[in-house]
């Protein structure tokens, strides 16, 4: 991930937009890509978008804001996603929410002071016969706990 | 040597990957020829990371294996052997239909698919007109699994006759109830499945493309999936010409944005053309005009991986399992705070206390069941009282209740039902789509109301009744409408939890 403004970055918008032009009902596909390639949807990259698929920029900010996944700011390096939905809570969540809190040294929904972590709860992961559950930069962990959490926060800091 | 590692998501955060590299790791030390199969989850949960060692006496298993047990399996002197894994008595109990192949097979052979009975319905429907199929699939008895049990033929039947130059069957992955990880776990372990029940879908209703709505949070579902939907296009089962019958079916796979409302079937369809999910009014029916205003078959996972089987074995077999008005099998999740928990896939009609109790194994605590919630968010707290209630479609719903997508969650005796009844408010306030007042301002109302009750005035519980009846008359979908049944069915079981003083006295 280089810069997400500039030529280059827009040239590489332009790009992720044309790769799914194609496609029925393009714009999830086209805003999942752009995340993937900036790690959030710059501003930059409404105008474009718009344009490209004949609506207006307040159409895909409206389309944006709908979904909990696309991200208007960067995240910390790591992101953590926890678990809160029912099942998880059954097996105790909300003590994995308060570790994960002081482990990571942000609250739900923040990122940490030295930008390393963001936490963020999830509502259900389907590890629901292994909770609390969480993912880690995409890769699952269940039967999370302080202890399990702790190593995982020491290997983001190392 | 043959040696099962599973790669279901499951597995994984319990740590399979870590025991498959050690798996190789040890096989290349020992020079010994070890061939690895990442192969899809049995279903018991509880024993994952569960190995399998193929021997002359069938698939062995070992469970809750960590990188450090790895040579004792490869000797076989591991003190965590279970012996023949199709023995264990929670797996031996089941009646695996949907998910015969699920955790025996390679997922991504098509090789290893087709030796254990795939393709066999897709070979039979493509010899049958779209009417006798749909036909076959009417008389099996099958029902949506997605949740609202509606009759799979007669929607089929609704979008083959329905006039289109292009017609769509979307699957609905979006599986956002807690609870729930059928879904998950069938596309993890046997996408093929999924693939030839749409593909039989298409064939049967006339269209030819097919989407898989699959939800963000499940990236090991959407790699699979990916890679299988690449295969079947390879190996001529996808394209222009499914097995070179001259018809064409092909299908790809959309990644969700994170919000739950979009697995109800006309959100899901607004998300997929790139807007925002909001729940559209019926009429019109998604099957007469759905996908860009087209004709098109909305089904969950299990509904369309169910078809292979019907087709294959006829719906006279498939029919003959179950209860009542609720036919064939069911795969059960049982989850939460529980002893067993995993997948469980039998005929309609176990009782809600055979399944926690019998099945389950009571809670993981070891303390007693206090509360069990069936079919995810929207469905009711189940007391003990009621745990002699048969698991069907109509049997739930007369008890206050839904089976949903049959996920259940188990909570000891330490839940406080207000606060599970407060998060059901506060959950349908953060996932509305925002269309209805009920719904939108309901929810959020209801948060406040039972904190109201939580400081001790009583006076706010006739408030909570009446929001909850007008979110249930007034919402256009059932996340509104149906939000009441948690909160109702926790302050009915439970009042004491709900009664500040009567708690403080207890304490
Ligand atoms: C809020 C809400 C969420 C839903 N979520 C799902 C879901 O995740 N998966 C699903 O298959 N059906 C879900 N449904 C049900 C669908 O609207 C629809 O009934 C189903 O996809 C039809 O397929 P079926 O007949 O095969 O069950 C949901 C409904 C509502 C109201
Ligand atoms: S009940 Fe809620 S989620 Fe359903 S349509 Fe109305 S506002 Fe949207
Ligand atoms: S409820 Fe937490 S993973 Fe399903």
């Amino acid at each position: 991930m280089s810069g997400t403004t500039g030529a280059a970055a827009s040239e590489r918008i332009l790009a992720t937009i044309s790769e799914h032009l194609g496609l029925e009902g393009p714009l999830l596909p086209i805003l999942h890509a752009v995340q993937a390639e900036f790690g959030y949807v710059p501003q930059d990259a409404v105008a474009p978008i718009a344009k490209a698929l004949n609506i207006t920029r307040a159409e895909v900010h409206g389309v944006m804001s709908f979904y909990h996944d696309f991200r208007t700011e960067p995240a910390g390096a790591h992101v953590v996603k926890i678990c809160r939905a029912e099942a998880c809570q059954a097996a105790g969540a909300d003590a994995a929410v308060a570790a994960a809190e002081k482990v990571f040294g942000t609250a739900l929904h923040g990122t940490s002071a030295d930008g390393k972590v963001t936490l963020e709860p999830v509502y259900c992961l389907g590890l629901c016969a292994c909770g609390p559950s969480a993912m880690v930069d995409g890769k699952v962990v269940g039967h999370v706990d302080e202890k399990k959490l702790g190593k995982i926060a020491k290997e983001m800091r190392a | 040597m043959k040696i099962y590692v599973p790669r279901d998501a499951a597995a994984k955060a319990m740590g399979a990957d870590e025991v498959a590299e050690a798996v190789l790791r040890e096989a290349r030390s020992r020079g010994i020829d070890v061939t690895l199969v990442r192969n899809g989850s049995r279903g018991m949960v509880w024993l994952e990371p569960l190995v399998e060692v193929e021997t002359d006496k069938g698939r062995v298993g070992y469970g809750q294996i960590e990188a450090a047990d790895v040579p004792g399996v490869l000797d076989g002197s591991s003190d965590k052997a279970l012996g023949p894994v199709e023995e264990i008595p929670y797996f031996k109990g089941q009646t695996r239909l949907t998910f015969a192949r699920v955790g025996l097979t390679d997922p991504l052979s098509l090789a290893d698919y087709a030796a254990h009975g795939g393709l066999e319905g897709l070979r039979k429907a493509l010899a049958m007109s779209g009417e006798a199929i749909v036909k076959e699939v009417t008389e099996s008895g099958l029902r949506g699994r997605g949740g609202a049990g509606f009759p799979t033929g007669i929607k089929w039947e609704t979008v083959r006759k329905a006039e289109g130059a292009q017609k769509y069957i979307v699957c609905n992955a979006d599986e956002g109830d807690s609870g729930t990880f059928a879904d998950r776990m069938l596309m993890e372990g046997d996408p093929f499945c999924l693939i030839e029940g749409m593909a039989i879908s298409g064939i049967a209703v006339g269209a030819t493309k097919g989407y898989v709505y699959l939800r963000s949070e499940y990236p090991d579902a959407i790699e699979v999936m990916n890679a299988a939907c690449d295969i079947a296009r390879r190996e001529g089962l996808l394209g222009a010409s499914v097995l070179g019958s001259g018809k064409a079916f092909d299908m790809e796979i959309r990644v969700g944005a994170g919000a739950y409302v979009c697995g109800e079937e006309t959100s899901l369809l607004n998300s997929l053309e790139g807007k925002r999910g909001v729940v559209r009014a019926k009429p019109p029916l998604p099957a007469l005009q759905g996908f860009m205003g087209r004709p098109t078959v909305v089904n969950n996972v299990i509904s369309l991986a169910s078809v292979p089987v019907i087709m294959a074995r006829g719906a006279a077999f498939y029919k003959d399992f179950g209860l009542g008005r609720s036919r064939g099998t069911i795969p059960l999740q049982i989850a939460g705070n529980v002893k067993y928990g995993g997948l469980y896939e039998t005929a309609f009609g176990t009782t809600l206390g055979d399944i926690v109790e019998k099945i389950g194994g009571g809670t993981a605590s070891g303390r007693p069941v206090k509360a069990v919630q069936v079919g995810g968010p929207l469905g009711a707290y189940f007391p003990v009282s009621q745990f002699d209630t048969p698991f069907g479609y109509e049997e739930f719903d007369a008890k206050g209740g839904l089976i949903g997508h049959a996920g259940l969650v188990v909570f000891d005796d330490t839940a406080d039902m207000r606060k599970m009844a407060r998060f059901a408010m506060e959950f349908c306030a953060v996932e509305s789509c925002g269309k209805c007042t009920p719904c939108r301002i309901g929810a959020v109302r209801g948060v406040e109301t039972i904190d109201r009750i939580g400081r001790g005035d009583a006076s706010a519980i006739p408030l909570l009744e009446d929001l909850c009846e007008t979110m249930k008359d007034g919402s256009l979908c059932a996340l509104g409408g149906f939000t009441p049944f948690p909160v109702m069915s926790a302050l009915k079981h439970f009042p004491d939890d709900f009664n500040a003083n009567a708690k403080e006295a207890a304490e």
